[in-house]
């Protein structure tokens, strides 16, 4: 039985771009889908073909088991959609905002203002509910914009970037948000350029480039194929090269790999900040002067690198990666208009 | 942040379908766009200032010089009464380039993306700013009257006529807007819905009867300001004020809609509203 969101084979060309080439989706009811890829790789044309806003040229859908191309209208009753393309009003009030959505999905002008109410309660918007939405911070709309997406309870969720260009408190909290929804049982599948957003909120990761579903699994699948955490050590004077590698070949879990020239060394480890004090304590007593050390996450680019062989071509792993106003993902968006 | 998992399942409720649910969904987009426009108060204000501008204007830059027929001439007083009509109709029109840039800005921001997620009725997010626009347009239009009558503009037939002056014009304005949401779906930015809007309006309203007798234009141009689906209008609200000069024929080329202003103004705007509505619907329903 096919999945809360199936997906077999969507192909979409805008004019000369493949946005999608065949693309395969299951996402058992339930379960937390990340769809990963840098800007342009396809992931919001993925969702919007999805969503109905997008008829795709190939391929088949069905969401939560309605086929997305018969009857698109029974599956907008069933999904709630938030992220970068999915705003909010800005002259609007929070309130009058959710109350507009929860008119639009059909419910009774009263139930539709209680209901509005509830969510701006739930999601820490109640004191600013009567101001226009335009006067929130970034973290307050992306909140709204959620609290539109759960007018109603929809049984399949689709967040498209919900925490690009988001600080990292905020960022945090969303992600909190996101857990709690989802151990309620939602399915949903989330777009994101960030492996560590995926690997906090998704059971199954889709790498996504140029169209393709091109790596899935579950991120400890993921990471195994792109080599996980490593520690990187800078070293003061070349002779300290040779002890560094030395402790670091005891504690990592591989090859050390050595770059002469720019005294760096890498090492994959397992164990993170504790291992990372353990290297610095070692190379402390064997007396090497270090000019930096840190621990590095797999990130997309290293996703990537050993996916594909080549880096993301987009920018990708940036803290601020703009609000999807930028980047290939939002030109196709705007070519088909 | 406390507990965002319901317990409690809330489905949306089944779509009604129909005129009904079309009606209501759009009255709740209109109800939207209106709450805008009175946060967005100065945009009221210049789309008021503009034509009491033209007003004042035209009344008493132009107005001595221009003759109308079967008037004396040079009479400034002859003109105030000939132009009125035709500055309301232009005024009217201008409400394109709004409800072209607002639909154009909700796609731009992507809230016609949320609009297309809802299982609402598909015309009703154009069907709501149009009404919106209307609204507004009234307004407008109110204000403008009041202004004229200030300079010295002056009905000479019963209320009820002068109302259903006002009613063509309006209706004219409502079907103007269905031509701006068609530009506004069909450009990517609203500063190009605004000038798209706008652009083709000057030939459009100026190759009419709306600022000049037609009498003086070459024949040409007579012919097509006399066809001029905006000079029925402008001609119907002439009548139903009584701003026309008896004994002047109403047409130089023997045109039909000049001959019945008031059933030539109807059939346009109720053909442009019908075209212009098909068209941005369908647009709107594959905006992707």
């Amino acid at each position: 039985m096919p999945g809360a969101i199936y997906a077999e084979g969507l192909v979409k060309t805008f004019g000369d771009v493949k946005a999608l080439d065949g693309v395969d989706l299951d996402v058992p009811e339930g379960t937390v889908l990340g769809l990963l890829g840098p800007n342009g790789a396809g992931k919001t044309t993925a969702v919007r073909c999805l969503t109905t806003l997008l008829t795709p040229d190939r391929g088949r859908a069905v969401v939560a088991g309605i086929d997305v191309l018969k009857h698109p209208n029974e599956v907008r009753r069933s999904i709630g959609l938030s992220g970068q393309f999915a705003a909010v009003d800005e002259y609007l009030t929070g309130r009058e905002n959710l109350q507009m959505v929860g008119q639009l999905y059909q419910m009774k002008a009263k139930e539709a203002k209680a209901r509005a109410g509830e969510l701006l309660d739930r999601f820490n918007l109640a004191d600013a509910a009567d101001r226009p939405s335009k006067t929130y911070s970034g973290g307050m709309r992306r909140r709204l914009d959620l609290a539109a997406a759960l007018v109603v309870s929809p049984p399949v969720m689709f967040m498209d970037e919900p925490t690009t260009g988001l600080d990292p408190r905020n960022r945090q909290q969303l992600w909190e948000v996101i857990q709690e929804l989802v151990s309620g049982g939602t399915t949903l599948l989330l777009t994101t350029q960030y492996l560590e957003e995926a690997d906090h909120l998704a059971h199954d990761i889709c790498v996504v480039d140029h169209g393709r579903v091109i790596a899935r699994g579950t991120s400890d699948q993921l990471k195994a194929q792109t080599g996980g955490e490593r520690v990187e050590v800078v070293v003061h004077e070349r002779e300290d090269i040779a002890p560094a590698e030395e402790i670091l070949r005891g504690l990592g879990k591989g090859e050390v790999a050595v770059e002469a020239h720019t005294r760096k060394l890498t090492v994959p480890v397992s164990g993170g900040a504790k291992l990372l004090a353990e290297v610095i304590r070692e190379l402390d007593t064997r007396g090497v002067e270090i000019d930096d050390i840190g621990l590095r996450r797999p990130t997309l680019d290293d996703v990537f690198i050993s996916l594909t062989g080549h880096v993301a071509e987009a920018p990708s792993n940036g803290e601020n990666g703009g609000n999807g106003a930028s980047g290939a993902d939002a030109e196709a968006k705007e070519d088909a208009k | 942040m406390s507990a965002v998992s319901d317990t409690r399942q809330l489905l949306a409720p089944r779509p009604k379908g129909g005129i009904v649910q079309s009606a209501r969904d759009s009255l709740v987009v209109a109800r939207r766009n209106l709450i805008r426009m009175t946060r967005i108060p100065e945009m009221i204000l210049f789309g008021v200032i503009q034509p009491v501008m033209f007003v004042v204007l035209f009344t008493y830059v132009f107005g001595g010089s221009i003759n109308i027929p079967g008037a004396p001439p040079g009479s400034a007083s002859a003109y105030k009464e000939f132009l009125m009509a035709g500055i309301f109709a232009q005024t009217v029109t201008f409400a394109t380039a709004g409800a072209g840039a607002g639909i154009a800005d909700d796609m731009h921001k992507g809230l016609i993306d949320r609009f297309r997620s809802l299982p609402m009725a598909r015309g009703a997010v154009l069907t709501g700013r149009t009404l919106a626009d209307l609204v507004q347009t009234a307004v407008t239009l109110a204000v403008l009257a009041v202004v004229a009558l200030l300079v010295g503009w002056r009905t000479h037939e019963n209320i009820g006529k002068v109302l259903a002056g006002f009613g063509l014009l309006l209706l004219l304005g409502y079907a103007f807007t269905w031509i701006g949401a068609l530009i506004g779906l069909s450009v990517r930015t609203p500063e190009a819905a605004t000038s798209g809007g706008l652009i083709w309006l000057f030939p459009l309203t100026f190759i009419s009867n709306a600022f000049v007798p037609v009498d003086g234009m070459p024949r040409f141009l007579q012919y097509v300001a006399e066809w001029n689906p905006f000079s029925a209008t402008v001609a119907a609200a002439r009548d139903l004020f009584g701003n026309t000069i008896e004994g002047v024929p109403k047409s130089v080329t023997g045109a039909w809609p000049m001959e019945h202003p008031v059933w030539a103004s109807l059939i346009w705007s109720v053909l442009i509203i019908l075209a212009f509505r098909t068209l941005a619907v369908r647009k709107y329903r594959r905006a992707d």
